[in-house]
């Protein structure tokens, strides 16, 4: 055997592109709506092409090397994509698993009595299972700044500062508050309460699906920083659970209006600024 | 010496705090404030910080002090116009300052003194002077 593997499959490419491909179009659930064939190809080629300049290396898989690096760009740029658009992590594996298969069964053909040697099979075997593993980290990575990112951009969404009447604000709070959530929290409405020189804030916690002693602090000091500015906090939405749970903790609201709907905080802020609601009396037609 | 004015105002005594408070500055207020409160008989004192940006424990404590000691002699106090960073300040220092009135502006400040001298039964004429 004159040629080395990496020569070899050089030599081969179209056929081991062609079989690799048609792995992965035949691989059951791909999501075809996601990504056209040509796509695939655009893809498969050139992430081939970097694997089998690599593979004409003497050690394939030192990471230092700057054919790795090259293939390891491309794959991390394949999957990054295909983790944003949602495949799983079993259709990104496919990707890169199916490129194996591909070569061993073009590389059959080639040895005498359908053997591939053993150093070479081995030689393949750990350069696509260490870039494998590349996939899976690339794919949770990107996967979690996904994740990180619908998290920040909840807790900017779910913090809204509503002006319900002239000098009282309602801050319905949706989801678990922690120090970072309350420290947005606490600076939204302080600023509005300036703003809007409010003087009574409704705290609304009946989307917190959970109050420990942490989150209770977290609502004393908010309390406190409004009282602070000259307004007057009221604490509403308090689920019958959590106030089980608060009294079980030992944690003191008594300092703290509290009330158990927004309805009747904003009955009893009506009353602290000495309006009224009234039904409007009909006057009898003459 | 800087010196932090204290205004009279029929009944009220009025403070302006327009610098930053370093630490004598404050302590010669609060002594200040407790003779003016004892000299004229102070029912109420009305103490702006709109303008504060900057605060520490010691002036925390020093406003807590304050509030107290007019307390003793017999005044309200009410602290107007904090910032808001101010407030989240002195919440993570710990300090609540639990015994002072509070109110968002000077305007609603005034009326929140009167209402607490209105509840103790005291009367305040514009003209509160002796000597006329």
């Amino acid at each position: 055997m004159a040629l080395s593997i990496g020569q070899l499959l050089q030599k081969k490419s179209k056929a081991v592109l062609e079989s690799w491909i048609n792995i992965q179009l035949q691989e059951e659930g791909l999501k075809e709506e996601l990504i056209s064939n040509q796509e695939i190809r655009k893809q498969s080629e050139e992430f081939l092409q970097s694997v089998i300049q690599l593979l004409k290396n003497e050690d394939a898989q030192n990471m230092e090397s700057a054919e790795f690096e090259k293939a390891a760009e491309i794959l991390a740029g394949i999957t990054t994509s295909r983790a944003m658009q949602g495949y799983t992590p079993r259709e990104t594996g496919v990707f890169v698993f199916s490129l194996k298969e591909a070569f061993l069964s073009v590389l059959e053909k080639e040895f005498k009595d359908n053997s591939v040697p053993y150093a070479d099979s081995q030689k393949i075997n750990k350069l696509m299972d260490a870039l494998a593993i590349l996939t899976f980290e690339t794919f949770i990575t990107s996967r979690e700044e996904v994740i990180l990112r619908q998290t920040s951009e909840i807790s900017e969404i779910s913090t809204p500062v509503i002006r319900v009447w002239d000098g009282i604000l309602a801050l319905p709070i949706i989801g678990t508050l922690d120090s970072a959530r309350t420290q947005v929290v606490m600076e939204n409405l302080l600023m509005k309460i300036v703003e809007t020189e409010s003087t009574i804030a409704i705290l609304d916690i009946s989307g917190v699906p959970a109050v420990d002693s942490l989150v209770a602090q977290h609502l004393i000091k908010t309390v406190s920083a409004t009282r602070l500015m000259g307004a007057e906090c009221i604490i509403s939405g308090i689920r019958p659970e959590i106030a089980q749970t608060i009294v079980h903790l030992g944690i003191d609201l008594s300092n703290i209006n509290t009330k158990a709907s927004l309805s009747q905080a904003l009955r009893s802020a009506f009353m602290m600024l000495k309006l009224e609601v009234r039904k409007t009396v009909e006057k009898p037609k003459l | 010496m800087e010196k932090i004015p204290i205004l009279k105002m029929g009944g009220y005594l009025l403070v302006t705090i327009q610098v930053d408070l370093y630490d004598r500055l404050a302590l010669n207020l609060e002594s200040d404030l407790v003779n003016m409160i004892n000299k004229h008989s102070s029912k109420g004192v009305l103490i702006d910080i709109s303008a504060v940006n900057i605060v520490d424990s010691f002036m925390g404590r020093i406003l807590g002090n304050i509030a107290q000691m007019s307390k003793i002699l017999d005044a309200h106090t009410v602290v107007v116009g904090m910032q808001p960073a101010v407030a989240i300040t002195l919440i993570e220092l710990g300090l609540p300052l639990s015994g002072v009135h509070t109110a968002l502006n000077v305007e609603k400040g005034m009326v929140l003194l009167q209402e607490k001298l209105l509840g103790d039964d005291t009367v305040i004429t514009d003209d509160t002077d002796d000597n006329t």
